[in-house]
Protein backbone atom coordinates (compact mmCIF):
# COMPACT_ATOMS: atom_id res chain seq x y z
CA UNK A 1 0.00 0.00 0.00
CA UNK A 2 2.92 1.95 0.49
CA UNK A 3 3.42 2.69 -3.29
CA UNK A 4 0.03 4.38 -3.54
CA UNK A 5 0.42 6.60 -0.53
CA UNK A 6 0.97 9.60 -2.40
CA UNK A 7 -0.85 8.62 -5.52
CA UNK A 8 -3.75 10.75 -4.73
CA UNK A 9 -2.82 13.74 -7.37
CA UNK A 10 -2.45 10.38 -9.90
CA UNK A 11 -6.13 9.64 -9.88
CA UNK A 12 -7.25 13.76 -9.94
CA UNK A 13 -5.41 13.61 -12.78
CA UNK A 14 -7.07 10.67 -14.15
CA UNK A 15 -10.38 11.88 -13.87
CA UNK A 16 -9.31 15.03 -15.36
CA UNK A 17 -8.39 12.92 -18.00
CA UNK A 18 -11.83 11.01 -17.92
CA UNK A 19 -13.79 14.56 -18.05
CA UNK A 20 -11.73 15.57 -21.06
CA UNK A 21 -12.45 12.19 -23.15
CA UNK A 22 -16.06 11.97 -22.39
CA UNK A 23 -16.39 16.19 -23.34
CA UNK A 24 -14.86 14.74 -26.30
CA UNK A 25 -17.21 12.04 -26.90
CA UNK A 26 -19.94 14.67 -26.20
CA UNK A 27 -18.88 17.40 -28.40
CA UNK A 28 -17.87 14.63 -31.30
CA UNK A 29 -21.70 13.52 -30.84
CA UNK A 30 -22.93 16.90 -31.53
CA UNK A 31 -20.54 17.72 -34.91
CA UNK A 32 -19.90 15.00 -36.71
CA UNK A 33 -22.97 14.54 -38.69
CA UNK A 34 -25.03 11.52 -38.32
CA UNK A 35 -24.77 9.67 -41.62
CA UNK A 36 -21.13 10.23 -41.67
CA UNK A 37 -19.07 6.78 -41.70
CA UNK A 38 -22.08 5.16 -43.23
CA UNK A 39 -20.46 4.27 -46.61
CA UNK A 40 -16.97 5.21 -45.86
CA UNK A 41 -15.18 8.32 -44.42
CA UNK A 42 -17.82 10.64 -45.45
CA UNK A 43 -21.08 12.08 -44.98
CA UNK A 44 -23.76 9.08 -47.04
CA UNK A 45 -26.44 12.20 -46.66
CA UNK A 46 -24.46 14.14 -49.15
CA UNK A 47 -25.35 11.51 -52.20
CA UNK A 48 -28.82 12.40 -51.59
CA UNK A 49 -28.56 15.67 -51.82
CA UNK A 50 -26.96 15.37 -54.96
CA UNK A 51 -29.39 13.53 -56.43
CA UNK A 52 -31.94 15.96 -55.33
CA UNK A 53 -30.29 19.06 -58.10
CA UNK A 54 -33.45 19.62 -60.23
CA UNK A 55 -32.53 18.99 -63.88
CA UNK A 56 -32.41 21.04 -67.35
CA UNK A 57 -32.35 18.46 -70.04
CA UNK A 58 -35.78 17.18 -69.85
CA UNK A 59 -34.24 13.66 -72.34
CA UNK A 60 -35.11 12.60 -75.25
CA UNK A 61 -38.23 10.30 -74.45
CA UNK A 62 -39.82 13.49 -72.60
CA UNK A 63 -40.03 14.81 -75.81
CA UNK A 64 -40.90 11.98 -77.95
CA UNK A 65 -43.95 11.09 -75.21
CA UNK A 66 -45.61 14.59 -77.13
CA UNK A 67 -43.77 15.00 -80.53
CA UNK A 68 -44.44 11.49 -82.33
CA UNK A 69 -44.94 13.55 -85.51
CA UNK A 70 -41.65 14.99 -85.46
CA UNK A 71 -40.37 11.92 -84.37
CA UNK A 72 -41.27 10.09 -87.64
CA UNK A 73 -39.52 12.98 -89.84
CA UNK A 74 -36.68 12.30 -87.78
CA UNK A 75 -36.37 8.50 -87.78
CA UNK A 76 -36.68 7.93 -91.35
CA UNK A 77 -33.57 10.76 -91.85
CA UNK A 78 -29.64 11.08 -91.59
CA UNK A 79 -30.94 13.13 -88.20
CA UNK A 80 -32.46 9.85 -86.22
CA UNK A 81 -29.92 9.56 -83.71
CA UNK A 82 -29.22 13.35 -83.02
CA UNK A 83 -31.46 13.80 -79.74
CA UNK A 84 -33.74 16.60 -79.73
CA UNK A 85 -31.90 18.88 -76.95
CA UNK A 86 -28.93 19.09 -78.77
CA UNK A 87 -30.55 21.41 -81.39
CA UNK A 88 -33.15 23.15 -79.26
CA UNK A 89 -31.29 23.35 -76.22
CA UNK A 90 -32.18 22.32 -71.77
CA UNK A 91 -36.63 22.05 -72.33
CA UNK A 92 -37.04 20.84 -68.64
CA UNK A 93 -39.23 23.72 -68.09
CA UNK A 94 -41.10 22.95 -71.18
CA UNK A 95 -41.61 19.14 -70.61
CA UNK A 96 -43.25 19.75 -66.64
CA UNK A 97 -45.48 22.83 -68.23
CA UNK A 98 -45.64 22.40 -71.81
CA UNK A 99 -48.79 25.23 -71.67
CA UNK A 100 -46.91 28.16 -70.46
CA UNK A 101 -42.92 27.49 -71.73
CA UNK A 102 -42.73 27.91 -75.41
CA UNK A 103 -39.59 27.31 -76.32
CA UNK A 104 -37.90 29.32 -78.70
CA UNK A 105 -36.53 27.99 -82.45
CA UNK A 106 -33.28 27.66 -83.12
CA UNK A 107 -31.69 30.06 -85.48
CA UNK A 108 -30.52 27.49 -88.18
CA UNK A 109 -27.80 30.22 -89.71
CA UNK A 110 -25.95 29.63 -86.28
CA UNK A 111 -27.06 26.03 -85.62
CA UNK A 112 -26.18 24.02 -88.86
CA UNK A 113 -22.43 25.27 -89.34
CA UNK A 114 -22.15 24.50 -85.34
CA UNK A 115 -21.76 20.85 -86.72
CA UNK A 116 -21.25 20.74 -90.63
CA UNK A 117 -19.04 23.77 -91.24
CA UNK A 118 -16.06 22.53 -92.98
CA UNK A 119 -12.80 21.75 -91.43
CA UNK A 120 -9.78 19.60 -91.93
CA UNK A 121 -10.29 18.75 -88.43
CA UNK A 122 -13.42 16.98 -88.45
CA UNK A 123 -13.46 13.50 -89.28
CA UNK A 124 -13.17 12.44 -92.73
CA UNK A 125 -16.78 10.67 -93.12
CA UNK A 126 -18.65 13.66 -91.34
CA UNK A 127 -20.52 15.73 -94.28
CA UNK A 128 -19.41 19.10 -94.45
CA UNK A 129 -19.79 21.94 -96.20
CA UNK A 130 -19.90 26.08 -97.02
CA UNK A 131 -22.61 28.16 -97.06
CA UNK A 132 -24.03 27.82 -100.90
CA UNK A 133 -27.21 29.58 -100.82
CA UNK A 134 -28.30 32.96 -99.59
CA UNK A 135 -31.41 31.58 -98.34
CA UNK A 136 -31.45 30.34 -94.52
CA UNK A 137 -30.32 26.48 -94.53
CA UNK A 138 -34.20 25.33 -93.92
CA UNK A 139 -35.44 26.99 -96.99
CA UNK A 140 -34.10 23.06 -98.40
CA UNK A 141 -33.35 20.95 -96.06
CA UNK A 142 -36.17 19.89 -93.31
CA UNK A 143 -33.36 20.33 -89.88
CA UNK A 144 -35.18 17.37 -88.44
CA UNK A 145 -34.24 15.49 -92.19
CA UNK A 146 -31.95 17.23 -94.40
CA UNK A 147 -31.61 15.33 -97.08
CA UNK A 148 -32.84 17.91 -100.02
CA UNK A 149 -35.31 15.25 -101.50
CA UNK A 150 -37.22 14.91 -97.86
CA UNK A 151 -38.70 18.54 -98.37
CA UNK A 152 -38.09 21.93 -97.21
CA UNK A 153 -38.92 23.15 -93.77
CA UNK A 154 -41.57 21.67 -91.43
CA UNK B 1 -28.61 -15.58 -20.99
CA UNK B 2 -25.47 -15.81 -19.27
CA UNK B 3 -23.39 -13.03 -20.79
CA UNK B 4 -19.78 -12.74 -19.28
CA UNK B 5 -18.05 -9.14 -19.29
CA UNK B 6 -15.92 -10.35 -22.13
CA UNK B 7 -19.00 -10.54 -24.55
CA UNK B 8 -20.50 -7.72 -23.64
CA UNK B 9 -17.54 -5.49 -24.45
CA UNK B 10 -16.85 -7.19 -27.55
CA UNK B 11 -21.23 -7.07 -28.48
CA UNK B 12 -20.60 -3.24 -27.41
CA UNK B 13 -19.20 -1.81 -30.62
CA UNK B 14 -21.06 -3.98 -32.81
CA UNK B 15 -23.83 -2.54 -30.95
CA UNK B 16 -22.82 1.26 -31.42
CA UNK B 17 -22.40 0.55 -35.62
CA UNK B 18 -25.56 -1.08 -35.79
CA UNK B 19 -27.21 2.23 -33.97
CA UNK B 20 -25.73 4.83 -35.75
CA UNK B 21 -26.54 3.68 -38.84
CA UNK B 22 -30.36 3.53 -37.97
CA UNK B 23 -29.81 7.08 -36.94
CA UNK B 24 -28.19 7.93 -40.24
CA UNK B 25 -31.25 6.68 -42.15
CA UNK B 26 -31.26 5.78 -45.98
CA UNK B 27 -29.34 8.64 -47.81
CA UNK B 28 -31.00 7.62 -51.29
CA UNK B 29 -33.56 10.13 -53.13
CA UNK B 30 -34.24 8.20 -55.76
CA UNK B 31 -36.72 5.36 -54.48
CA UNK B 32 -36.28 2.91 -57.72
CA UNK B 33 -32.34 3.68 -57.85
CA UNK B 34 -30.27 0.89 -55.77
CA UNK B 35 -26.45 2.34 -55.67
CA UNK B 36 -25.18 -1.17 -55.32
CA UNK B 37 -26.66 -1.75 -58.63
CA UNK B 38 -24.20 0.12 -60.61
CA UNK B 39 -20.92 1.32 -61.36
CA UNK B 40 -20.79 4.02 -63.56
CA UNK B 41 -18.18 5.00 -66.52
CA UNK B 42 -18.48 6.46 -70.15
CA UNK B 43 -17.13 5.64 -73.34
CA UNK B 44 -15.74 8.36 -75.74
CA UNK B 45 -15.14 7.45 -79.36
CA UNK B 46 -12.57 9.35 -80.76
CA UNK B 47 -13.44 9.13 -84.55
CA UNK B 48 -16.71 10.22 -83.92
CA UNK B 49 -16.49 13.56 -82.07
CA UNK B 50 -16.92 16.61 -84.23
CA UNK B 51 -15.27 19.18 -81.86
CA UNK B 52 -19.14 21.25 -81.56
CA UNK B 53 -18.78 21.69 -78.63
CA UNK B 54 -22.66 20.75 -77.16
CA UNK B 55 -21.09 18.77 -74.40
CA UNK B 56 -19.50 21.86 -73.08
CA UNK B 57 -22.39 24.26 -73.21
CA UNK B 58 -25.27 21.61 -72.02
CA UNK B 59 -22.75 20.67 -69.12
CA UNK B 60 -22.46 24.66 -68.07
CA UNK B 61 -26.48 24.57 -68.73
CA UNK B 62 -27.32 21.48 -66.60
CA UNK B 63 -24.78 22.39 -63.68
CA UNK B 64 -25.09 25.92 -63.78
CA UNK B 65 -20.97 25.94 -63.95
CA UNK B 66 -19.35 29.15 -64.37
CA UNK B 67 -17.94 30.84 -66.77
CA UNK B 68 -14.50 30.21 -67.10
CA UNK B 69 -14.28 26.72 -65.55
CA UNK B 70 -15.25 23.32 -67.16
CA UNK B 71 -16.54 19.93 -66.19
CA UNK B 72 -16.06 18.68 -69.49
CA UNK B 73 -13.84 20.18 -72.01
CA UNK B 74 -12.73 19.58 -75.77
CA UNK B 75 -9.19 19.18 -76.99
CA UNK B 76 -8.17 19.50 -80.76
CA UNK B 77 -4.51 17.80 -81.51
CA UNK B 78 -2.62 18.42 -83.97
CA UNK B 79 -0.21 15.33 -84.27
CA UNK B 80 2.74 16.05 -87.12
CA UNK B 81 5.85 13.81 -88.32
CA UNK B 82 8.05 16.45 -86.53
CA UNK B 83 5.72 16.74 -83.20
CA UNK B 84 4.81 12.93 -82.47
CA UNK B 85 5.66 13.54 -78.54
CA UNK B 86 4.13 17.40 -78.11
CA UNK B 87 2.21 17.80 -80.26
CA UNK B 88 -0.14 21.30 -80.97
CA UNK B 89 -3.22 21.43 -78.24
CA UNK B 90 -5.87 23.87 -78.01
CA UNK B 91 -9.07 24.58 -76.16
CA UNK B 92 -10.45 27.77 -76.85
CA UNK B 93 -12.91 28.48 -73.85
CA UNK B 94 -12.96 24.62 -72.86
CA UNK B 95 -14.03 24.26 -77.01
CA UNK B 96 -17.78 25.83 -75.94
CA UNK B 97 -17.94 27.76 -79.08
CA UNK B 98 -16.48 24.87 -81.68
CA UNK B 99 -13.21 25.08 -82.75
CA UNK B 100 -11.52 27.18 -85.74
CA UNK B 101 -11.70 25.83 -89.10
CA UNK B 102 -8.43 24.15 -90.83
CA UNK B 103 -7.79 23.91 -94.29
CA UNK B 104 -6.23 20.37 -95.27
CA UNK B 105 -2.51 20.24 -94.34
CA UNK B 106 0.04 17.81 -92.72
CA UNK B 107 -0.50 15.62 -90.21
CA UNK B 108 -3.48 14.95 -87.75
CA UNK B 109 -6.47 16.45 -86.17
CA UNK B 110 -8.57 14.75 -83.77
CA UNK B 111 -11.09 16.18 -81.25
CA UNK B 112 -10.62 14.29 -77.52
CA UNK B 113 -13.41 16.00 -74.70
CA UNK B 114 -12.08 15.47 -71.54
CA UNK B 115 -13.93 15.25 -68.38
CA UNK B 116 -13.49 13.79 -64.76
CA UNK B 117 -12.66 9.77 -65.20
CA UNK B 118 -14.59 8.81 -61.97
CA UNK B 119 -11.45 6.77 -60.93
CA UNK B 120 -11.90 3.82 -58.80
CA UNK B 121 -8.70 4.41 -56.78
CA UNK B 122 -9.08 8.43 -57.48
CA UNK B 123 -6.60 10.20 -56.43
CA UNK B 124 -8.38 13.28 -55.34
CA UNK B 125 -10.44 11.75 -52.78
CA UNK B 126 -7.42 10.18 -51.31
CA UNK B 127 -6.30 13.70 -50.38
CA UNK B 128 -9.35 15.45 -48.68
CA UNK B 129 -7.96 15.96 -44.64
CA UNK B 130 -12.15 16.08 -43.79
CA UNK B 131 -14.01 13.45 -45.78
CA UNK B 132 -15.69 16.00 -47.84
CA UNK B 133 -14.84 14.17 -51.31
CA UNK B 134 -15.46 10.34 -52.02
CA UNK B 135 -16.20 7.61 -54.51
CA UNK B 136 -19.73 6.57 -53.87
CA UNK B 137 -20.72 2.96 -53.97
CA UNK B 138 -21.91 3.18 -57.59
CA UNK B 139 -18.83 4.23 -58.40
CA UNK B 140 -19.50 8.24 -58.89
CA UNK B 141 -16.73 10.06 -57.16
CA UNK B 142 -18.45 13.16 -55.90
CA UNK B 143 -17.57 16.05 -53.36
CA UNK B 144 -20.17 17.02 -49.86
CA UNK B 145 -19.95 20.96 -50.88
CA UNK B 146 -21.61 21.42 -47.39
CA UNK B 147 -18.36 19.69 -46.00
CA UNK B 148 -15.39 20.87 -47.95
CA UNK B 149 -13.11 23.27 -46.80
CA UNK B 150 -11.49 24.66 -50.43
CA UNK B 151 -8.15 23.56 -49.83
CA UNK B 152 -7.47 22.74 -53.11
CA UNK B 153 -5.79 19.66 -52.22
CA UNK B 154 -8.35 17.75 -54.55
CA UNK B 155 -7.73 20.17 -57.51
CA UNK B 156 -3.58 19.93 -57.36
CA UNK B 157 -4.08 15.43 -56.84
CA UNK B 158 -6.26 15.18 -60.02
CA UNK B 159 -3.54 14.02 -62.74
CA UNK B 160 -6.29 15.23 -65.23
CA UNK B 161 -7.21 18.39 -64.13
CA UNK B 162 -10.68 17.53 -63.89
CA UNK B 163 -11.58 20.15 -60.55
CA UNK B 164 -11.55 23.37 -59.81
CA UNK B 165 -12.47 25.98 -56.82
CA UNK B 166 -16.03 27.36 -57.16
CA UNK B 167 -15.28 31.08 -57.70
CA UNK B 168 -18.72 31.67 -55.55
CA UNK B 169 -19.12 28.79 -53.36
CA UNK B 170 -15.37 28.58 -52.36
CA UNK B 171 -15.33 24.93 -52.48
CA UNK B 172 -14.08 21.86 -54.63
CA UNK B 173 -16.20 21.39 -57.59
CA UNK B 174 -16.34 18.84 -60.62
CA UNK B 175 -18.00 16.51 -63.05
CA UNK B 176 -21.00 14.61 -61.31
CA UNK B 177 -21.64 12.00 -64.17
CA UNK B 178 -24.36 14.08 -63.49
CA UNK B 179 -25.67 11.93 -60.74
CA UNK B 180 -28.89 13.56 -60.24
CA UNK B 181 -29.84 12.83 -64.11
CA UNK B 182 -28.33 8.66 -63.62
CA UNK B 183 -30.49 8.22 -60.80
CA UNK B 184 -33.62 9.20 -62.39
CA UNK B 185 -33.15 7.03 -65.55
CA UNK B 186 -31.53 9.45 -67.41
CA UNK B 187 -28.51 10.24 -69.14
CA UNK B 188 -25.90 12.51 -68.31
CA UNK B 189 -26.52 16.44 -69.83
CA UNK B 190 -23.04 16.03 -72.10
CA UNK B 191 -24.47 12.45 -73.59
CA UNK B 192 -27.85 13.89 -74.66
CA UNK B 193 -26.53 16.88 -76.42
CA UNK B 194 -23.56 14.76 -78.30
CA UNK B 195 -25.24 14.76 -81.74
CA UNK B 196 -23.01 12.05 -82.89
CA UNK B 197 -23.19 9.46 -80.11
CA UNK B 198 -19.39 10.27 -79.57
CA UNK B 199 -20.34 10.42 -76.02
CA UNK B 200 -22.46 7.02 -74.03
CA UNK B 201 -22.74 6.92 -70.38
CA UNK B 202 -22.44 3.36 -69.27
CA UNK B 203 -23.53 0.94 -66.68
CA UNK B 204 -20.71 -1.43 -66.42
CA UNK B 205 -22.64 -3.82 -63.46
CA UNK B 206 -25.64 -3.96 -66.20
CA UNK B 207 -24.78 -7.25 -67.90
CA UNK B 208 -26.74 -5.58 -70.92
CA UNK B 209 -25.27 -2.32 -71.38
CA UNK B 210 -23.96 -2.30 -74.91
CA UNK B 211 -20.14 -1.20 -73.55
CA UNK B 212 -19.43 -5.09 -72.61
CA UNK B 213 -19.75 -5.66 -76.47
CA UNK B 214 -18.04 -2.72 -77.38
CA UNK B 215 -14.98 -3.27 -74.81
CA UNK B 216 -14.52 -6.71 -76.44
CA UNK B 217 -14.48 -5.09 -79.85
CA UNK B 218 -12.37 -2.11 -80.04
CA UNK B 219 -9.05 -0.77 -79.13
CA UNK B 220 -10.14 0.91 -76.07
CA UNK B 221 -7.71 2.46 -73.04
CA UNK B 222 -8.15 5.44 -70.75
CA UNK B 223 -6.03 8.30 -69.72
CA UNK B 224 -2.85 8.28 -67.95
CA UNK B 225 -3.06 4.12 -67.18
CA UNK B 226 0.28 4.70 -65.69
CA UNK B 227 -0.60 6.45 -62.99
CA UNK B 228 -2.95 3.44 -61.57
CA UNK B 229 -6.19 5.48 -61.21
CA UNK B 230 -8.58 2.68 -62.36
CA UNK B 231 -9.82 5.55 -64.61
CA UNK B 232 -13.15 4.76 -65.77
CA UNK B 233 -13.57 6.98 -69.00
CA UNK B 234 -13.13 4.67 -71.69
CA UNK B 235 -11.51 5.81 -75.06
CA UNK B 236 -11.76 4.16 -78.44
CA UNK B 237 -8.82 5.50 -80.84
CA UNK B 238 -6.95 6.93 -78.94
CA UNK B 239 -3.94 8.75 -80.17
CA UNK B 240 -0.69 8.02 -78.14
CA UNK B 241 -0.18 11.29 -77.88
CA UNK B 242 -2.66 12.28 -76.15
CA UNK B 243 -1.75 12.97 -72.48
Amino acid sequence: MSALKDAGHLFRFAGLFLLAFLAFLVIRHFVVPKSFGQYGHYRAAAIGEIAAHPIKFAGHQACEDCHTDIQDIKKAGKHAHVNCEACHGALADHAADPASVTPVKPDTAVLCVRCHATSAAKPAGFPQSTPHSDAPCQTCHNPHSPAIDAGGAK
Amino acid sequence: MNLSRRHILILLPAAAVAWKSVLAGTPEESPNYKMSDHWWSMLIDIPKCIGCGNCVRACQTENDVPDGNFRTWVERYHVTDENMVSPEVISPDGGKEGFPAVEADKGKYFFVPKMCNHCADSPCTQVCPVGATFVAPDGVVLVDQKYCLGCAYCVQACPYGCRYIHPVKKVADKCTLCYHRITKGLTTACCEACPTGARQLADLKNPNDPIHAFLKTHSVQVLKPQMATGAKVYYNDLDGSVR
